[in-house]
């Protein structure tokens, strides 16, 4: 992207244009979530910082809505939830995710358009037509306001998302190693375990964190599916934006950014992990 | 998937090996006669017919790994789309709540009100609806076609009690024994049925050919039997009957004075000396009765609206989303005033569209410099994307909130540096400015993301050819690097267009009134209207379109090759 030495002035003026507009467009993409993360520590009940802050008084500073987060059983009830629910959706979607992604990448499978169209519409549905089925249809068997039901319609949303990544990973496997472990005699739950399941380990756990982000972040169709009891921590943010907006919120929202930022991480080291051992260079 | 097909596995599969037994065989019938017949394999049967026995093994073993999560997803989650499809269509509370009603309309010509029939049979449905209290459902079920028939079934319920009180008090006065429970089961129960000493008294059992000469009695009171045994779980041998079954007595023996010839002993002799006395009863008439409840029993409307919503099936939610309704007089448009969802659709299209071009026009500057920029570099400024693109949804539209509002950062800002006047802060929240810059911000990285990926494929050689061969830096961009990024543009507008359509919380939470989309309106109808089928033919419509936009994906992109990050 240099620029050559025999650049002409309106050249050069246009290059240094075009990375100015490229750093405002990163800077709107960025600013916004990182606007919160100082407002969360605000002394006062304001939304925007206050001449304290921007003075930087160690005053106009507190944890006190961090405090609010960590005492008011509100908030405490909602993370609760969302603790009691997200793993156990995701681990419904890893475990079966994982095995249908297996019999998908086998040679021959029938209807395989299909399945994968069924498999992958949960992601496809916008949510707010996921969360109206739902509701109507878990109204009718009972599930509607369980936390049974909650966990199944995350378990269900998070699933294309497991099949994706461990079917990419698949498609990286040498299947010759499955054959080799066959002719030394082993079964097939054997091979799966002990040599086809540690390859593919980086795919599921990484689909595993998608389902999981999935679950912990979604709002729409725990809105519809869930009752009072199983008010999750999006829900609890929700009703707090929409009725009586507290700081707390931003205390909340910092938290979340932090645990994205350690999640982002993680993918990211698993999908150069994966590419390594595939033999392609980390991108 | 498509390179996990058949073909592309590596290594021999069943397939390989039954196509070199065909050549095999071939080669040993066409050569050396002595060799001719199948290739055997070890255990004697013929090679191809054991290679198909493994082939269908391991398609066995594939569909029994992908079962669980067939199963899994079809119950939790088709089913719901296909009851939501359901929904969208079915009607069958009308024919469930009113079926007399509803079989005696069917002759109705649709002039005027209906005759004496059709008020009689609408008095024995409304009775038992609101004895099991599912007249104020239909109600509302009906109000959302026409306004105040909610109210009108909900008083004709309270006052449907009373009807037949007349004939019940003349009967009583006839002969006293009329009032006995016991009295009516021994006349109309079969012989030898007795309610029981159980928890639930046992089902009531009719005495053969009672239905025939007594017919409205007969089903009166057989209703009255089930609902008192069901609902209230009573005796019917405790229970006076309601006072219409009087009223369907008195229809019953007006038109068959002859109907004691069916019984015997003091049955007969009670329901002769009725029969006689009968004609000489003071009567009223049930259209009157009605009309005198409710003067809208009287108006050619609802009893329209109720015809034209008798079937199990309507169009009529789908015609309600699309500003139309269905009235007694056929299919004709809302009033001007109450045309909705046309605006409200056309409203998410064009906010959609909206989001979708300040996309491209944010996303492929930055995408651009992505793909040129050296890898080290450019791993570092993509953490600039996906950061936004991992982090809450309701964590971002918390941002927006509080840097658009009035005392927000945004307007402080503003002020500060002497843009807008302090006392004349920019309205950015709740309206359609609000949700377009939310949203577009929410939704940049998967513009982004489709790009990069699309840009990173373009040889920079052939920009530079061009400029070699005399293009100027514009021709170069425009005429060569372009068009082929042009994939890239594609699949990033139907991903955004598709995930902004149905958007729901962003627009709910910074969009107001004005800049909420038709998800809303969904979300709206499910939790406060309860309109449930006017939710599910929006919904149906909404899916419709998303379907059709992912099919054009599929077909430009391929659904697999979504990236994640």
């Amino acid at each position: 992207m240099g620029l050559p030495p025999y650049a002409t002035t309106g050249q050069k003026i246009w290059h240094y244009s075009y990375l100015v507009i490229c750093g405002l467009i990163f800077f709107f993409l960025i600013a916004p979530i990182l606007t919160i993360i100082p407002l969360s520590f605000n002394a006062e009940n304001f939304f925007t910082f206050t001449p304290g802050m921007l003075s930087f008084d160690p005053d106009a500073y507190s944890l006190k809505h961090y405090e609010d987060f960590f005492t008011n059983p509100n908030w405490q009830q909602a993370l609760w939830n969302s603790v009691k629910i997200a793993p156990v959706a995701t681990l419904l979607s890893v475990a079966l995710g994982t095995l249908a992604a297996v019999g998908l990448s086998q040679s021959h499978v029938p209807f395989r358009r299909a399945i994968m169209a069924i498999m992958i519409s949960p992601m496809i549905v916008p949510l707010i037509i996921s969360a109206a089925g739902m509701y109507f249809f878990y109204s009718r068997i009972g599930l509607q306001g369980t936390y049974l039901g909650v966990v199944l319609a995350h378990a269900a949303l998070g699933i294309p998302f497991v099949i994706i990544t461990v079917t990419a990973t698949l498609v990286g496997f040498d299947r010759s190693l499955t054959r080799a472990s066959a002719n030394m005699g082993a079964g097939p739950v054997r091979t799966f375990f002990r040599i086809q399941m540690p390859l593919i380990m980086p795919g599921v756990i990484s689909g595993g964190l998608f389902a999981f982000i999935t679950s912990f972040d979604e709002v729409v169709v725990v809105l519809f599916v869930g009752s009072a009891g199983q008010k999750t921590l999006p829900w609890q943010m929700f009703i707090g934006l929409r009725e009586q907006i507290s700081p707390t919120i931003l205390a909340v929202a910092t938290l979340l950014v932090v645990i994205s930022i350690g999640l982002l991480t993680t993918v990211e080291i698993l999908r150069r992990r994966s590419e390594r051992l595939r033999g392609m260079s980390p991108g | 998937m498509s390179n996990t097909g058949p073909d592309a596995i590596t290594g021999p599969t069943p397939d390989n090996a039954i196509r070199q037994a065909d050549i095999a065989e071939k080669e040993a019938a066409g050569g050396d006669a002595a060799h001719a017949g199948p290739v055997l394999a070890a255990d004697g049967t013929p090679l191809k017919q054991s290679l198909n026995r493994a082939l269908r093994r391991q398609k066995l073993r594939a569909l029994a790994l992908i079962a669980p999560l067939l199963v899994f997803i079809l119950v939790t989650f088709i089913a719901p789309i296909a009851d939501m499809l359901f929904r969208s269509v079915e009607n069958e509370i009308v024919e469930e709540t009113l079926p007399r009603t509803i079989k005696v309309l069917e002759d109705w010509d649709g002039q005027g009100v209906p005759g004496e029939p059709a008020f009689e049979a609408l008095a024995y449905d409304l009775m038992i609806a609101a004895e099991l209290k599912n007249h104020t459902r239909l109600g509302s079920r009906l109000n959302y076609e026409t306004t105040g028939v909610s109210s009108l079934f909900r008083k004709s319920g309270r006052r449907v009690d009373d009807i037949g009180e007349v004939y019940a008090d003349q009967f009583i006065a006839l002969d006293p024994a009329w009032e006995e429970p016991a009295t009516w089961i021994a006349l109309m129960a079969a012989p030898g049925w007795s309610a029981g000493e159980g928890e639930i008294p046992a089902a009531f059992e009719m005495r053969d050919g009672v239905a025939e000469v007594l017919p409205r009695t007969a089903d009166m009171y057989g209703a009255f039997a089930d609902v008192i045994r069901t609902e209230d779980e009573e005796s019917v041998a405790d229970e006076e009957p309601w006072n219409i079954v009087y009223e369907a007595l008195y229809r019953d023996l007006s038109e068959n004075p002859e109907a004691a010839i069916a019984f015997d002993g003091e049955n007969a002799a009670r329901l002769a000396a009725a029969a006689e006395a009968v004609p000489g009863f003071e009567t009223t008439t049930m259209s009157e009765i009605f009309i005198d409840i409710d003067k809208d029993w009287g108006s050619n409307n609802t009893w329209g609206t109720i015809e034209a919503f008798s079937s199990r099936y309507t169009s009529g939610y789908f015609l309600a989303s699309a500003d139309y309704q269905l009235t007694p007089d056929g299919i004709e448009r809302q009033p001007e005033d109450q045309q909705i969802y046309g605006l409200l659709f056309q409203r998410t299209l064009f906010m959609s569209m909206t989001i979708m071009i300040s996309c491209v026009l944010l996303g492929y500057p930055v995408a651009f410099l992505l793909s040129n920029l050296p890898m080290r570099t450019s791993n570092l400024l993509m953490i600039l994307v996906l950061l936004p693109f991992w982090t809450s949804l309701l964590v971002r539209t918390s941002a927006w909130k509080v840097l658009l509002q009035q005392q927000g950062v945004i307007n402080d800002i503003l002020v500060w540096i002497g843009l807008v006047a302090d006392d004349n802060r920019l309205e950015l929240i709740n309206n359609q400015t609000g949700t377009i810059i939310a949203m577009t911000h929410i939704l940049l990285p998967f513009m982004i993301l489709p790009l990069y990926s699309v840009m990173k494929t373009i040889p920079p050689s052939y920009v530079r050819a061009a400029k070699s061969l005399g293009a100027t830096d514009w021709t170069a961009f425009w005429r060569v690097y372009f068009p082929q990024s042009v994939p890239g543009i594609g699949a990033g507008c139907i991903l955004v267009f598709i995930l902004s359509i149905g958007y729901y919380i962003t627009p709910e939470l910074v969009g107001g009134t004005t800049g909420t989309f038709i998800s809303n309106r969904i979300a709206y109808h499910i939790s406060s209207s309860l309109n449930w089928g006017l939710a599910a033919a929006l919904g149906t419509i909404l899916l419709a379109v998303v379907l059709v936009l992912y099919w054009i994906y599929d077909r430009i992109v391929g659904i697999d090759n979504v990236s994640l990050g």
